[in-house]
């Protein structure tokens, strides 16, 4: 692996305004804000958090699908060098073919009037990547078959697809172009676990062997620990914790991060949980909580959190939290 | 042991489509005593929730059931037969009486337009004697009881003023506030969060443990399963392959299906194990496979047998039960097929 990140995010912010209240001000969501994040090359990261937290929007920021407010996105895979946040067009055309979005429903995400074989085609006829349909061709059985799509049922419709199959070929889609980075929004959610198992495995043999970076955008933490090799966790549009893998399962620093992982539910009917109770719910990004954003929920709050934002501190080699008591704190 | 409850026996269902008929459930035998949570599990299509909603008469039109299939619900003594009932009337004890259910998806399942508060009334007036000022007293109390905060506010707001796990909360009150004598949740925690789910699940076992009330619960998650029921029935392509308890169907899981849905779960304490997803996908219900349904993704088929010859329900040990050739074979012997 190397140590020069593809993807770094510094100061990342993503606000969306709502309309304003009759006599009130201007509402402001924070969806993401102040996120330095630095992806490795080559490398399987996985971003973690509750519905609400932000995860989506930040990676669709990385890709430039979402507005950003302020901050800086470094691009840099030994050919180009991009600032993704203030890109010009034509860089931003180029920056298409190399990063690719992989849905989380693969109902949704295939159009129904087109073939298996025009959908796997089309990114490369829209950014021009072939020469003749010869090549197209060539391209999509190439790649449907590292799918392991069926080659007869290119011409087949997307309703004809179980959903496994169907995320395969969203994965052909989103793979024909060669991109060098690649996002996948809670990709495996929507499937059984005998598929999601079958997909990760496919996910994860794909990238390794055409060098992809990956974004693995996930609310379930036992899929994250499988196949990732480091972790963010996200907490109301901040990270609140970014370790190596084992690290952050093994010895989680943030009381957030502990209270995710204790609520998995364990596949041991005798291993009594005894779950660290999360109060209520993630509080509304509109008027996200003074100092430390968590501090309405953890159960380790004291006077400071409530007025002071914690740090972002390095606890450990590339184990990174932001909570004023990490070190006192047994988790 | 209790006398059941609900006892479902022999429930085979089809549907009439233009492609033929399609077996959806295949004759599926279970039963449910006063407070006992029945996990059901399976793959999407494998036609769990098809079962479930036999039992309060839900299917479409064109679902068929077969002579044979019986449900019989035991209430106080009194027996009813569910395939008898006819006119609406006679129903409510399925819907909402006796048997309350809660959906997977809790946006869904609330009339948009209708304030919570309302909708909990009208079944409370439908199915109880009570005035509608008792209604709104107990309907707010529930509401209370499962930890909605400032409750009175709350009973008069509409379904999107909640968020997802407080709709599923209000869902479960609903459901609840009857006082029914079994619950169906249907994916209840699907759409939740781990930190939601966690509180859903605790609430749901503190309210068993209050009312002695039986739950099926529906779902694809083996984790939550092994938190919160007691007997385990596994589904695959509309036929129960293995009951048993908790314990038995997941430390020592039978059938090869069984053992494939779990080794496919991504497991925190065994990171080094790679993967292994159950080959092949399920097949589609139009051409089921004959002899044993799985023997087309089993592992452990035994040609001229189990593509051929349709395994019996055979008891393994005291309330364990796999319908599976491979499964009799290594028991030794010691085990005899269940009549």
């Amino acid at each position: 692996m190397n140590d020069i990140p593809l993807v770094s995010t510094k100061n990342l912010s993503v606000f969306f305004g709502l309309g304003r209240k009759l006599f009130g001000e201007r509402q402001v969501v924070r969806a993401v804000e102040n996120v330095s994040l630095d992806i490795p090359k080559g490398s399987f990261f996985g971003l973690v958090g509750e519905s609400g937290s932000g995860k989506t929007t930040l990676g669709r920021a990385i890709l430039r699908a979402a507005p950003i407010t302020g901050g800086h996105i470094k691009y840099n895979d030994g050919e180009v060098d991009y600032d993704v946040a203030t890109i010009n067009k034509k860089q931003l055309k180029d920056y298409r073919k190399r990063s690719q979005l992989i849905f989380q429903d693969p109902y949704a995400a295939l159009s129904p009037r087109m073939t298996v074989r025009d959908i796997i085609a089309e990114p490369l006829e829209v950014m021009g990547l072939t020469s003749s349909r010869r090549e197209t061709d060539e391209r999509v059985r190439e790649m449907a078959a590292k799918c392991r799509l069926n080659l007869e049922h290119l011409r087949r419709f997307p309703h004809a697809f179980s959903g496994g199959q169907r995320q395969r070929i969203s994965i052909a889609r989103a793979l024909v172009c060669k991109p060098r980075f690649l996002v996948a929004d809670e990709s495996v959610a929507a499937l059984d676990v005998s598929i999601q198992a079958d997909i990760l495995n496919l996910l994860k043999s794909l990238t390794d062997e055409m060098g992809i970076t990956f974004l693995f955008i996930s609310h379930d933490l036992s899929v994250v620990a499988h196949v990732c090799d480091y972790v963010a966790v996200m907490y109301l549009g901040q990270i609140v914790e970014e370790a190596p893998t084992r690290k952050l399962f093994s010895r989680p620093r943030h009381p957030y991060t502990a209270a995710l992982l204790s609520a998995i539910p364990s596949l041991d009917p005798d291993d009594e949980q005894d779950a660290i109770k999360l109060e209520g719910e993630i509080p509304s990004p509109l008027s996200p909580p003074s100092g430390c954003r968590f501090h309405t929920r953890c159960a380790h709050v004291q006077a400071r959190c409530q007025s002071e934002s914690p740090q972002w501190r390095k606890i450990d080699d590339g184990h990174f939290a932001a909570c004023h008591f990490t070190d006192e704190l047994k988790l | 042991m209790d006398s059941p409850l609900i006892k479902i026996e022999n429930l085979t269902l089809q549907f009439k489509t233009d492609e033929g008929l399609i077996t959806a459930v295949d004759n599926v035998s279970f039963e449910l005593v006063p407070g006992e949570i029945l996990g059901l599990v399976g793959e999407s299509g494998s036609g769990k929730s098809v079962t479930a909603k036999s039992l309060m008469l839900l299917n479409p039109g064109n679902a068929v059931y077969s002579p044979e299939s019986q449900i019989t619900l035991t209430i106080e003594g009194n027996t009813v037969d569910v395939f008898n009932l006819k006119s609406a009337s006679q129903l409510k004890v399925v819907r909402g009486g006796a048997i309350s259910m809660i959906f997977q998806e809790p946006m869904a399942s609330f009339a948009p337009a209708i304030t919570i508060g309302d909708q909990m009334v009208e079944q409370l007036l439908l199915h109880s004697h009570m005035t509608k000022k008792e209604a709104v007293t107990h309907s707010i109390e529930m509401l209370e009881r499962v930890g909605i905060s400032d409750a009175p506010t709350r009973f008069k707001q509409y379904a999107f003023e909640f968020s997802g796990g407080m709709r599923q909360r209000a869902m479960i009150a609903m459901a609840l506030s009857t006082k029914p004598k079994l619950l169906i949740a249907d994916e209840p925690t699907t759409a939740l969060d781990v930190t939601i789910q966690a509180q859903v699940i605790d609430l749901m076992k503190d309210l068993v443990a209050e009312f002695g009330m039986a739950i099926l619960f529906i779902t694809h998650d083996l984790g939550v399963i092994a938190q919160t029921a007691d007997r385990v029935a596994v589904m695959y392509l509309g036929n129960i392959i293995e009951t048993g308890s908790v314990r038995q169907v997941i430390k020592e899981p039978a059938h090869p299906y069984t053992q494939g849905l779990l080794n496919a779960i991504p497991k925190l304490e065994r990171l080094d194990e790679p993967l292994t997803p159950v080959p092949g996908d399920i097949p589609s219900p139009l051409d089921r496979p004959p002899g044993c349904v799985f023997h087309t993704r089993c592992s452990q088929m035994i040609e001229g047998k189990c593509d051929t010859l349709v395994p019996s329900r055979t008891t393994l040990k005291v309330g364990h039960t796999a319908s599976c050739f491979v499964a009799e074979g290594s028991s030794d012997g010691e085990f005899e097929a269940v009549a």
